[in-house]
């Protein structure tokens, strides 16, 4: 935290929703659409009360078209507009996924340069809340496969409130991780805060022993994790990638390369996953720095399931961060 | 604005013609082409269907905004991208409207508002929607056609947006080419109401259908129809009945449908039923066609040899324009 003056106490939900309405406030073409968006507030309450303050013009209840809303976006960033789509949940994104990847990401290219997508869409990702197997995706390492589009996950109360500004500026399409166990997630932020770096990974913790990779809704227990094995004299330092696309390969390498060993936490399923994808940077650009293999935990590979005994077996917790930490330091510790 | 059984103007009669005429012979050179294996990749000819892009584009202002599909040479040629450019495009060349990278299917020209050349059957419904999305909340007099064929009334792009614009009051003009075949799927077998106008009036919307073989027909409906959108605000769905001539795309060998079929409609070719009529009232002669010939040969010529000379862009080059250069300021504008 900065030494700022005024310091406010909030929500990860209220500090989105601030990020939101200070973005509204700041530039004319910005909108809101999603569904549920207005009167209902939002899925997860995030848009409550802007439509008092806004308006239904720029607070825009959709219908359950995300194929629809979402190319609506696109095509009101092409016309000019500052688009920001509220898809409820990374689940339902797959409706509209072929405007996400056929549309968004593709425009500026297949058009040889002549037509940006200044579009941000935002969505709710992540298991734990005993949704079961169609409501607890956590497909952002998919997106983050995509050339073309950015794609953040904000994990921090700093990064929900000010993640937004940025991406909406930026003239490419910018995709939004919310995880649904963060949004009671209280703290303090300095009343001015505004908006943050949206191309580099964050040292959270500093430590010297091993790297704790991680983002969005396992930087909390990767925190935990990280506190036990101090316990342990193991000295653990997380980083939070912030930034899934493009990977902000070079803290992640000065970072192995002071601890020489590496632990990717990763809700997404292991197979074809980004922490595969992590795996295989360190292996091309770190492997000498290495002591020990590169170790992973991630969601089991099923379908989530709804009882909680199971979910919580197939997500990754903290003390199996810790086992694997203990494992790639080995006898050092 | 010229209806059917009203005295044609001569000169709009010889523009029309002419604009119909350049994209057959533009099209007719690029099969040639394709069997030259100058172009390659995807090639989906308008043949037969250039009453439609014509007839609808000479109703829509220059600064209306025109979506279309992979069988867009047609809209992009009305529409004012230069012959040359389009045809570098084919020859996957930088000086192509899109660079070389989008080819037959993929023509952009922000000049003329031209967002494409849309792979995906339906994938450029949404995109309309916004765009006038766009020009509703800026307070634009401005509209965008949106071309989608008869498959494309299968999708659920077209559903969602349909039901958008007219939830929204859009200014979207929906042109349903339909040719009667969803690639090689007869309508009948693809659609369980194939009166395509009256599924659309279900989302609320004056819906109608017109005989996309006349473009006097076609440009008289056109010009009734944008007027409501931009007046009206809101948005109205055209079916203009057409066919193609040719194969879905050079990789078709044509078996869905009889020749006896094409030929029926070979019958009521825009440029032949135009063609009679103006011969009919007596405002076009043979040294006219052989003019609009002559002219439409020299375009087409020149394109060809824009394209020919055309570069290549550097290999380096090959990963600009996925993401860009730095962000814009704050504020700044698009």
């Amino acid at each position: 935290m900065t030494s700022a003056p005024e310091v406010v106490t909030l929500t990860y939900r209220e500090a989105l929703r601030e990020g939101i309405r200070d973005a509204l406030r700041r530039d004319e073409r910005v909108f809101l659409m999603g569904e549920d968006v207005g009167p209902y507030g939002g899925a997860f309450g995030i848009s409550r009360g802007l439509l008092e303050e806004f308006g239904p013009v720029r607070i825009r209840d959709t219908p359950l078209s995300e194929s629809a809303f979402v190319g609506a976006g696109i095509g009101a960033a092409l016309g000019g507009m500052r688009p920001i789509v509220e898809v409820m949940t990374v689940n339902f994104s797959l409706l509209a996924l072929d405007q996400i990847l056929n549309n968004a990401a593709t425009l500026l290219h297949m058009s040889g340069g002549l037509f940006n997508v200044p579009l941000v869409v935002r969505m709710t990702t992540g298991g734990g809340r005993q949704l079961a197997a169609q409501h607890s995706h956590s497909l952002e390492g998919w997106y983050a496969h995509i050339p073309g589009i950015r794609v953040l996950a904000p994990a921090t109360l700093d990064d929900a409130r000010g993640m937004l500004w940025p991406a909406l500026n930026d003239p490419d399409p910018v995709l939004i991780f919310e995880h649904g166990s963060l949004f009671n997630a209280k703290g303090e932020l300095p009343a001015d805060a505004g908006a943050v770096d949206i191309v580099h990974a964050a040292v959270r913790r500093s430590g010297a022993d091993v790297s704790l990779i991680t983002y969005g809704g396992t930087l909390p227990l990767t925190l935990e994790a990280a506190e036990q094995l101090a316990g342990e004299g193991i000295d653990a330092e997380v980083v939070d990638l912030r930034v899934l696309r493009p990977l902000d390969t070079p803290t992640l390498l000065e970072s192995v390369s002071k601890t020489h060993r590496a632990v990717i936490v990763d809700e997404g399923w292991r197979s074809g996953s980004l922490s595969a994808e992590i795996s295989a940077r360190l292996a091309e650009h770190a492997f000498y720095d290495l002591d020990a293999p590169v170790a992973r935990v991630c969601r089991a590979e099923v379908p989530l399931p709804y009882a909680a005994h199971l979910e919580q077996a197939a997500l990754p917790q903290a003390d199996e961060v810790v086992a694997a930490a203990r494992e790639v330091v080995g006898g050092h510790a | 604005m010229t209806a059917p059984g009203k005295p044609l103007d001569r000169d709009h009669g010889l523009h029309l013609l002419h604009e119909m005429l350049r994209i057959r012979r533009f099209e007719e050179a690029c099969v040639e082409l394709y069997s030259a294996t100058k172009i390659r990749g995807f090639l989906h000819l308008y043949i037969g269907e250039e009453a439609v892009a014509v007839g609808v584009c000479e109703a829509l202002e220059p600064d209306d905004a025109v979506v279309a599909t992979y069988r867009e040479h047609g809209h992009a040629l009305v529409r004012g991208v230069g012959a040359g450019a389009v045809m570098a495009e084919m020859f996957g060349k930088v000086e192509g409207c899109s660079r070389g990278r989008g080819g037959s299917m993929h023509l952009f020209d922000a000049a003329t508002r031209l967002y494409g050349g849309n792979g995906i059957v339906g994938g450029g419904i949404p995109l309309a929607g916004g765009l006038a999305l766009a020009d509703k909340l800026l307070g634009r007099d401005r509209i965008t056609a949106c071309f989608f064929g008869d498959g494309a009334v299968a999708e659920g792009e077209f559903h969602e947006s349909m039901n958008l614009a007219a939830l929204w009051e859009l200014p979207v003009l929906f042109c349903c080419e339909n040719n009667r075949y969803a690639m090689g799927t007869a309508l009948e077998r693809h659609q369980a109401q194939t009166n395509l106008a009256l599924k659309a009036s279900s989302y609320a919307m004056p819906a109608w259908s017109v005989d996309g073989m006349d473009v006097l027909a076609v440009e008289a409906a056109a010009r009734r129809a944008v007027t409501a959108v931009r007046e009206g605000g809101q948005p109205l769905f055209l079916e203009l009945q057409t066919y193609r001539f040719r194969a879905h795309s050079m990789y078709d060998p044509d078996l869905y449908r009889t020749k006896d079929e094409v030929e029926r409609w070979k019958e009521r070719d825009p440029l032949v039923l135009l063609t009679d009529r103006m011969r009919a009232d007596g405002l076009l002669d043979d040294a006219d066609l052989q003019r609009l010939e002559d002219d439409v040969a020299t375009e087409v010529a020149a394109a060809i040899d824009f394209a020919e000379r055309g570069t290549l862009e550097p290999v380096e080059d090959l990963t600009r324009f996925v993401h860009s250069d730095p962000p814009t300021p704050p504020g700044g504008t698009p």
